[in-house]
């Protein structure tokens, strides 16, 4: 979609490249789903993240070892924009895997209207395996029509994580920060900031894609209603007391300039341009030496309450495309035993979504204890509502949040009204 | 056709009129080889552009999602409703008028930076591979590169701040509502002024050294002469390079998505490529993506064609 050359047809030619964009798919072909459930070689994807793919290795390899005839072959999933525009673009063509290990909550209800996924009760033990691995979390990741079309799979809940030194410079307890209530945070990164330990307390990214309100508002906005999502039962909840007095406290922190309204490059806690950063437990290997650094939960409004947060869950979902279905059901089993669970939490940090996790794994987090923190947060985790329209959702969230508390060109009250009013509709469609 | 048949008479003039080979001629043309060697390019035409165009002006008449092979559902024609909700929607005339601001920065620009400068490289006689080089190295060079180098020049702390000083705007030129398209259109006119550049250079060649002579012995000092003889003898180039910036910057995408954060701040530097990208791939909604694309187009039909006739002048 971009250009051409010569008069009229160039014109005509270049407009021509421009719909391509909207116009890279159709429908056509065998159907792909016939509710035959057969077993047989299958192909998966997994993350590109180098731990989760000497994961992915070493579990195709012990799978393939007991299971000749249903052999996986296994591979990173496409490079693109982002995973999910790929596997729309995969499933719209009719070349998706059996399992994509990267799928993301908030794509499924898309994916499921594609036709694109196969729903895990087709499957004798389907419900009961996702309900007994993953207890009452497990509910957030059923759709509208009472199926899942998602394995809830690995959660990295986010934290606050802090440079300790920084504290230390602008006269903070660095072993007992002041980050309790969302007050005291505000009070803290205006200590950071004014005492020139810290260009900015926080540096979350400013951009408009709609994800990014996963890493500002909606951690806050779980902490502070103890988890709400931010659509419940067809209608938004963010307008609610709770969901201003987070927009209020972000307002202040890019009014006062304690958070940049401009994207960072690179990393601005390791730059150490910021002095606190919201992270799931990837980054502690990321972080590592490179900073002094410790976690307390994301705050709420109140001192003493037991905080949510957000999950950032990637999931298994079976695609309907593939052939044998049996065997990818038996494989996404396989993939989140218990053995299997305890693999990739000791290769990755990332919390298998399964019940009582630091029971199931003592010497793990015993031998970790930076990782309890994230554990006993993955239990109460929040995750994006599963609704139609889901992305659209957070797009138009984002667009007002872009609005009036990064920018202050609305009011917060106006802006998060008409956004309400608008997400209201597309979760009802 | 006329022409054909009456060369079919005289080569054949036994033939009878309507004859299969006589038909057959007319059909092909002179040249039927001609056809065979254009075939691959036509056929190409018609399966990378002309069927997805087809296919988008169809999307945008129907309510139109994308769907796993087989999977039965119903696309209805909606009419002009999928254009109704597109002229509807703020943020798309945000984005027109976006649009508009980048093309009366870029464009003018874009003309006259590339002929000043290809004028001046054509009389370069030492380091001119170098000079050529270098402006031509930006415009192959991927904008992801390119772009961290302009966060840094352009940010709150950046370089072009820095050297400002107390002047430097507040808020800074990416994060400002005023200046981020103005950024935006400075940084397409200067990545691409190289290839325009080439174009130029291509036609500087085709104006005879012999004019500038004659200007010189008449007494027109170097300003008339570049007045006089140079801009009119690349009239058809200016309209090609108007042309094409007119089209690219239509088209703009990557900056918006990469320079400002996707189309920041608060929507100041979206452009409707951009928005169709939010519509069609990330959020599902093909149809509507289809009708901008659609109104796109015959905006940009319509400005070129003016463009043409203010630039192309007489001969073209």
């Amino acid at each position: 979609m971009t250009r051409y050359t010569k008069r009229a047809l160039a014109i005509t030619a270049t407009a021509m490249m421009g719909l391509g964009l909207a116009a890279c798919g159709g429908g056509g072909g065998d159907a792909a789903s016939d509710g035959e459930l057969t077993s047989g070689p299958i192909t998966i994807w997994y993350s590109n993240n180098q731990q989760e793919v000497a994961w992915g290795e070493a579990m195709v390899e012990a799978w393939n070892a007991d299971n000749l005839d249903q052999e996986v072959t296994a591979q990173e999933i496409p490079a693109g924009t982002s995973s999910e525009e790929v596997i729309a673009a995969a499933i719209t063509a009719g070349n998706a895997p059996c399992i994509v290990m990267n799928t993301a909550p908030v794509a499924v209800p898309q994916f499921e209207e594609m036709g694109g996924l196969v729903p895990l009760d087709t499957f004798e033990d389907g419900v009961e395996y996702v309900e007994s691995r993953s207890g009452d979390v497990a509910e957030q990741y059923k759709s509208a029509d009472g199926q899942y079309y998602q394995l809830p799979w690995k959660s990295n809940p986010v934290v606050l994580y802090y440079n300790k030194d920084m504290f230390e410079e602008a006269g903070l307890d660095p072993e007992n920060p002041a980050l309790g209530t969302q007050d005291e945070l505000l009070e803290t990164s205006r200590t950071l900031v004014e005492s020139g330990a810290a260009e900015y307390a926080m540096w979350p990214s400013p951009a408009g894609e709609f994800f990014q309100s996963w890493f500002d508002f909606y951690p806050f906005y779980a902490a502070a209603t103890g988890g709400t999502q931010l659509v419940e039962e067809g209608e938004s909840t963010f307008t609610s007391e709770e969901g201003i007095a987070v927009a209020e406290m972000w307002r202040t922190m890019y009014e006062e300039g304690l958070s940049s309204q401009e994207a960072y490059t690179g990393d601005s806690f390791v730059d150490k341009k910021a002095a606190i950063a919201i992270s799931g437990p990837w980054a502690i290997p990321v972080y590592g030496d490179q900073v002094n650094w410790g976690t307390v939960p994301v705050p709420g409004l109140e001192e003493g309450t037991e905080t949510s947060t957000f999950s950032d869950a990637k999931n298994m979902a079976i695609y309907s495309a593939c052939d044998n279905k049996q065997t990818a059901w038996d494989l996404m089993k396989f993939a989140t035993s218990e053995e299997q669970d305890g693999a990739l939490l000791e290769a990755t940090g990332q919390m298998p979504i399964r019940q009582d996790l630091t029971g199931t794994y003592p010497e793990y987090f015993e031998a970790n204890p930076a990782y309890v923190e994230f554990a006993d947060q993955a239990e109460r985790a929040v995750e994006v509502p599963n609704v139609p329209n889901s992305v659209e959702i957070w797009q138009t969230f984002r667009d007002a949040w872009g609005a009036s508390v990064i920018f202050g060109n609305e009011t917060i009250e106006d802006a998060f009204n008409s956004a309400a009013e608008e997400i209201n509709s597309l979760a009802s469609e | 056709m006329t022409t054909s048949s009456t060369v079919g008479k005289r080569r054949d003039p036994g033939a009878s009129p309507g004859s299969a080979p006589r038909r057959r001629k007319n059909l092909l043309g002179r040249q039927p080889l001609g056809l065979a060697f254009s075939a691959p390019y036509i056929l190409f035409i018609l399966a990378v552009l002309a069927y997805p165009l087809g296919y988008a002006v169809y999307i945008s008449f129907h309510d139109f999602f994308f769907t796993a092979p087989g999977v039965a559902v119903e696309r209805p024609f909606v009419g002009l409703e999928n254009y109704i909700e597109v002229l509807s929607d703020p943020d798309v005339g945000r984005s027109f008028v976006n649009i508009g601001i980048f093309l009366i920065i870029n464009v003018p620009l874009t003309v006259a930076l590339s002929l000043i400068l290809a004028n001046a490289l054509n009389r370069v006689t030492r380091l001119r591979t170098f000079f050529r080089v270098s402006y031509y190295v930006p415009y192959v060079t991927a904008s992801v590169a390119v772009v961290g180098v302009w966060l840094f020049l352009f940010s709150q702390n950046g370089l072009v701040n820095s050297l400002l000083g107390s002047i430097a705007p507040d808020p800074s030129w990416l994060v400002n509502s005023t200046l981020a398209m103005p950024t935006v259109a400075l940084y397409v006119t200067w990545k691409q002024l190289g290839f325009f550049i080439l174009l130029y250079l291509a036609a500087l060649q085709n104006i005879p050294e012999e004019l500038y002579e004659s200007a010189a012995v008449d007494g027109a000092g170097k300003f008339r002469q570049f007045w006089n003889i140079t801009v009119p003898g690349v009239r058809s180039a200016s309209v090609l390079v108007t042309l094409l910036a007119t089209i690219t910057g239509a088209n703009l995408f990557t900056e918006p998505y990469l320079l400002t954060g996707g189309g920041g701040p608060d929507g100041a530097s979206t452009s409707p490529v951009f928005l169709m990208y939010q519509e069609g791939i990330l959020q599902g909604n093909p149809d509507t993506a289809a009708a901008l694309g659609v109104v796109l187009v015959l905006g940009v039909l319509v400005i070129a064609l003016i463009q043409r006739r203010i630039v192309g002048g007489k001969d073209d």
